[in-house]
């Protein structure tokens, strides 16, 4: 059967594989026929940074699991056996647990960004709900892989989280059991978790992150003016006047991104790679201890926000599920925020002061909730809880009024900036 | 495509049935792979119910057992023992057990079935340390209304011969108790709950 010639008049090896498969295609619509705003900012080096980082955890991860052992009695000494006796082994575990923390600041700095310019404007809905959906699956990855070095902070931090499942009622007892495979944390639980890690919510993670980069290249990127660049093309290419090709201009861009990333990236590797007690926490340098639990139990950092609001939260007729709802909830409420936005512009640029009181007081409450939930219980951190999580709660709620009430300024036609 | 002399509608009832017994088969398999994750016959074997002999405890001696992981106390309370409980009732943050755990088979101050036997879990609800047995009194050592009860040794919580937690102690409720039941006059049966 005589083959149709791709469309490219590719020759050679080349020609023979576009043929047969779009690389030639692959390439312009994603790269270099790919026409990004040229007015992307500071904020724009996040997203390519949560990828860097995304096959930094990949590669780390596929090594680290050559040498780690899961199960209650061997994972806590592999991970010495890494830290001390594997050449390069202690660097690569920090590679990984600093990479961990990375991907959430990365990951919330791109989701402020996503605020910020209204990037999750019609028609870039699905854009957002892929990156929520990554955003939770991230969550289950980390909570999981925090568990793998069955120090006595992850044993105890496996314990509170499910047992948040047995907050539902009826069933929840009984899923706590079935979720550990055991009566209390236990080998099973452990070997379930590593498996999650490894396997399921990688490849997860990785289909959404794929399904997030299909929608964003159907749609095409936002920009900081918030303005569509496909309204103005060239008549004669119909290529957008305000688009350059993401390769060469946005590639090399991004080496800049990377190159300061990855210097900030090694500097706590090789001199504070426990972040402070931060991002490794003390207690998890001790195995676990199902008789001795660790003077407070404190979330990775990245939780404290959501663990904040879990115990600000009063039980109700003596059960913690109002508690664990208003946790999930603040997770779910991220999902509908393209909907919730009704301002007639989408870039903070443009709009009223509402708005940015708005997102400022969220920044604040989002910034104190992540400081309480780290520290141990109080009156103090108890109020100020509250008070952050009714700001947290009420920038989603009220949204559609305070943006519909807002003043706004009128968008330019095209995107302003400035050649230099 | 041509649909000349097809039947088409014995086509779309094939079609129906073959994707209705699809769903029900996948949805078949699932069930193996949810109930995997249950606990194996080697857990459930390591956390069945554990039956303690009562007639080897004397009047007022503690014996600890373990089930599930976790120390497990079952103190055999002297007449006299149950008589304190009610004189220490003012020293203690939670005397009715309203925010503790326990079964609710578990009656009155005495936080148990039968008032001479106490069952209770051997975990400070502090951080998890083992308290020690102290029944002798007073103890001012300990503190100055001591009836006899568990002292921890890691942060100073005191309980009450009932497990029930004394006032300025770092623990915020009293021991939990267990699921038991008496399978006789003397014998216990840990893990399972009182009919």
């Amino acid at each position: 059967m005589a083959i149709v010639p791709n469309p490219y008049k590719t020759t050679g090896f080349l020609g023979w594989i576009d043929d047969r498969f779009p690389l030639t295609k692959l390439w312009k619509d994603h790269l270099t026929e790919y026409y990004a705003p040229k007015n992307f900012n500071f904020w724009y080096y996040f997203g390519s940074l949560a990828l860097l980082v995304l096959v930094n955890q990949l590669i780390t991860g596929i090594v680290l699991t050559m040498h780690y052992k899961p199960g209650a009695e061997t994972a806590f000494d592999s991970v010495e056996y890494i830290m001390r006796d594997v050449p390069w082994g202690n660097v690569i575990r920090y590679m990984h647990s600093t990479g961990a923390s990375a991907f959430f600041i990365v990951v919330f700095l791109h989701m402020y960004r996503g605020l910020l310019y209204g990037s999750y404007r019609k028609p870039r809905e699905l854009i957002w709900v892929f990156g929520a959906l990554i955003f939770l699956v991230l969550m289950a990855e980390a909570f999981c892989g925090y568990v793998l070095p069955w120090g006595n902070m992850s044993y105890w931090g496996a314990q509170v989280i499910i047992s948040l499942f047995g907050t539902i009622p009826v069933i929840g007892p009984d899923m706590v059991i079935w979720i550990q495979g055991d009566y209390s944390p236990a080998d099973a639980t452990l070997n379930r978790l590593f498996s999650l890690h490894v396997i399921a919510l990688p490849f997860v993670l990785v289909g959404l992150v794929v399904a997030h980069l299909i929608a964003l290249h159907e749609v095409g990127s936002n920009n900081p003016d918030g303005v569509e660049i496909k309204k103005h093309k060239d008549k004669a290419t119909g290529i957008p006047l305000d688009g350059i090709p993401f390769h060469p201009y946005y590639t090399v861009k991004d080496i800049v991104g990377v190159t300061v990333f990855l210097m900030v990236f090694c500097a706590i590797i090789f001199w504070a790679p426990d972040g402070g007690g931060y991002f490794l926490e003390k207690p998890n340098f001790t195995p676990a201890s199902a008789i001795n639990t660790p003077p407070h139990i404190t979330p990775a950092w990245y939780f404290g926000s959501f663990y904040a609001i879990l115990r600000a939260t009063p039980p109700l007729l003596g059960s913690a599920l109002p508690g664990v709802i208003a946790m999930f909830g603040a997770v779910l409420v991220i999902f509908f925020v393209p909907w919730l936005d009704r301002s007639p512009v989408k870039s903070i640029r443009y709009k009223g002061p509402l708005f940015k009181i708005a997102l400022a007081l969220f920044t604040l409450a989002f910034i104190a909730l992540s400081y309480y939930g780290m520290q141990p219980p109080s009156a103090t951190g108890t109020l100020i809880s509250r008070i952050g999580m009714a700001v947290y709660f009420l920038f989603f709620f009220l949204m559609p009024v305070y943006t519909k009430m807002d003043s706004y300024k009128t968008e330019p036609e095209r995107v302003t900036h400035e050649a230099h | 495509m041509s649909t000349e002399g097809v039947d088409t509608s014995r086509r779309r009832f094939l079609t129906l049935a073959t994707t209705g017994m699809g769903v029900v088969g996948g949805a078949a398999v699932v069930w193996p792979f949810l109930a995997s994750l249950k606990p194996s016959a080697k857990a459930q074997a390591a956390g069945a119910p554990v039956t303690v002999d009562l007639s080897a405890v004397e009047p007022g001696q503690k014996l600890s057992v373990t089930w599930r992981g976790k120390a497990v106390w079952v103190v055999r309370r002297t007449p006299e023992m149950v008589a304190s409980l009610d004189k220490v009732t003012a020293e203690l943050t939670d005397p009715e057990s309203k925010s503790s755990l326990q079964p609710d088979y578990v009656k009155g101050a005495g936080r148990s079935i039968k008032p001479d036997v106490l069952v209770t879990i051997g975990n400070c609800t502090h951080l998890g340390c083992i308290p020690t047995y102290r029944p002798e009194h007073p103890a001012p050592d300990i503190h100055p209304h001591w009836e006899g009860g568990f002292f921890c040794p890691c942060h100073g919580s005191k309980f009450d011969l009932a497990g029930r937690v004394y006032k300025g102690s770092p623990a915020p409720v009293n021991l939990v108790i267990p699921p038991h039941r008496f399978a006789s006059d003397l014998s216990v049966v840990i893990g399972e709950d009182q009919a």
